[in-house]
């Protein structure tokens, strides 16, 4: 199967920072609103990575306005622009849906050194 | 039939556009095609070009075909390690068209397509063996409640009694499925990869990875 990772290698974004679920990170997304382009910012929790190679995505959740907001980001997508890993967390599972149930103090999530 | 190429299946993955949007593809490795030969009108009274695909060893070739090979000094490889190729076919293309091919050349998919075309791909479908109609042509079976027994997956009536007082030609029943040759028309071209000689056709391709697959020129839709 060489060539088809060939292919695949291809497309696998290097330049994107290494994070895990717990890490609050700031996605910036390129965004096309008619003939411009602007990049935007969406800032949370990583509650989940999922799947590998080209296809491998990650969840970011927010607390907005009161209002949960999650966003499903494909990790090799070229709309990317970049990742920054704000906080490094600790967490004891690999999905922290529990999050989603936990509000204000109790979604705190400790750092991780 | 229009022009075409031999490649093999190497799998299915997914790519980006420069938008974003994701594309299931499914990548073809078109790379050695080689003309082997022409058909010409006054020769065999059809204007046709033989393609080659793929190696094995020379001494696995039999002897017409290796006849065929050293008459017209094909033999790809150094002494010793010969091959010949693995698949040959024919495409039926016009006198003008034949012109461009050169016997002994070897090509890619980049010389007859560019991304953003639309093509026929056939393939051998996957063989599935003896298959009951559901599976073979989506029957819905029977429920499994209500009392029902020994029937859960059975076609139902195959014909009515008295008239016609027989079961249709065609009637769809169970039988051996897949395995056979299957076109599917108007797949387009996401990219081809001219220095690795692969090919990437949107969504699935018929037959499993490492099958061999016939690209061709869509017949029905024309190029724009």
């Amino acid at each position: 199967m060489n060539a088809l990772s060939m292919v695949e290698n291809r497309l696998l974004r290097s330049d994107l920072p290494e994070f895990r679920t717990g890490d609050t990170v700031r996605v910036h997304v390129k965004i096309k609103e008619g003939e411009k382009e602007r990049v935007q910012a969406f800032e949370g929790v990583c509650i989940r990575r999922h799947g590998d190679g080209t296809r491998a995505s990650f969840t970011v959740r927010k607390v907005s306005f009161g209002i949960g907001v999650e966003r499903i980001f494909a990790l090799n997508s070229p709309t990317i622009d970049k990742i920054e890993v704000i906080q490094a967390g600790r967490v004891r599972q690999a999905r922290i849906y529990y999050l989603r149930d936990l509000a204000g103090k109790a979604a705190r999530i400790r750092p991780r050194t | 039939m229009p022009e075409g190429i031999l490649g093999r299946k190497l799998g299915m993955t997914v790519i980006y556009l420069e938008d974003g949007r994701q594309v299931p593809v499914t990548v073809i490795d078109t790379k050695g095609n080689k003309v082997l030969g022409k058909r010409t009108e006054s020769a065999n009274g059809y204007t046709a070009v033989i393609i080659g695909f793929g190696e094995k060893k020379a001494k696995r070739a039999n002897k017409p075909l290796l006849g065929f090979y050293t008459k017209h000094d094909l033999l790809d490889g150094e002494e010793g390690s010969q091959t010949v190729k693995q698949e040959i076919r024919e495409f039926r293309i016009g006198a003008e068209a034949l012109a461009g091919y050169e016997v002994g050349e070897t090509f890619a998919g980049s010389k007859l397509f560019k991304s953003g075309d639309v093509i026929d791909v056939v393939g051998i479908s996957k063989g599935r063996g003896f298959t009951g109609v559901m599976k073979r042509y989506h029957f819905k079976g029977s429920k499994a409640s209500h009392g029902q027994h020994e029937y859960k997956r059975h076609g139902g009536s195959i014909a009515p009694n008295t008239y016609p007082a027989h079961v249709f030609k065609g009637k769809r029943m169970g039988g051996q499925h897949g395995n056979a040759r299957t076109t599917l028309q108007n797949i387009k071209i996401v990219q081809v990869m001219e220095a690795e000689g692969l090919v990437l056709v949107k969504g699935g391709v018929p037959g499993p990875t490492g099958g061999f697959v016939r690209l061709q020129r869509a017949v029905k839709k024309q190029l724009a």
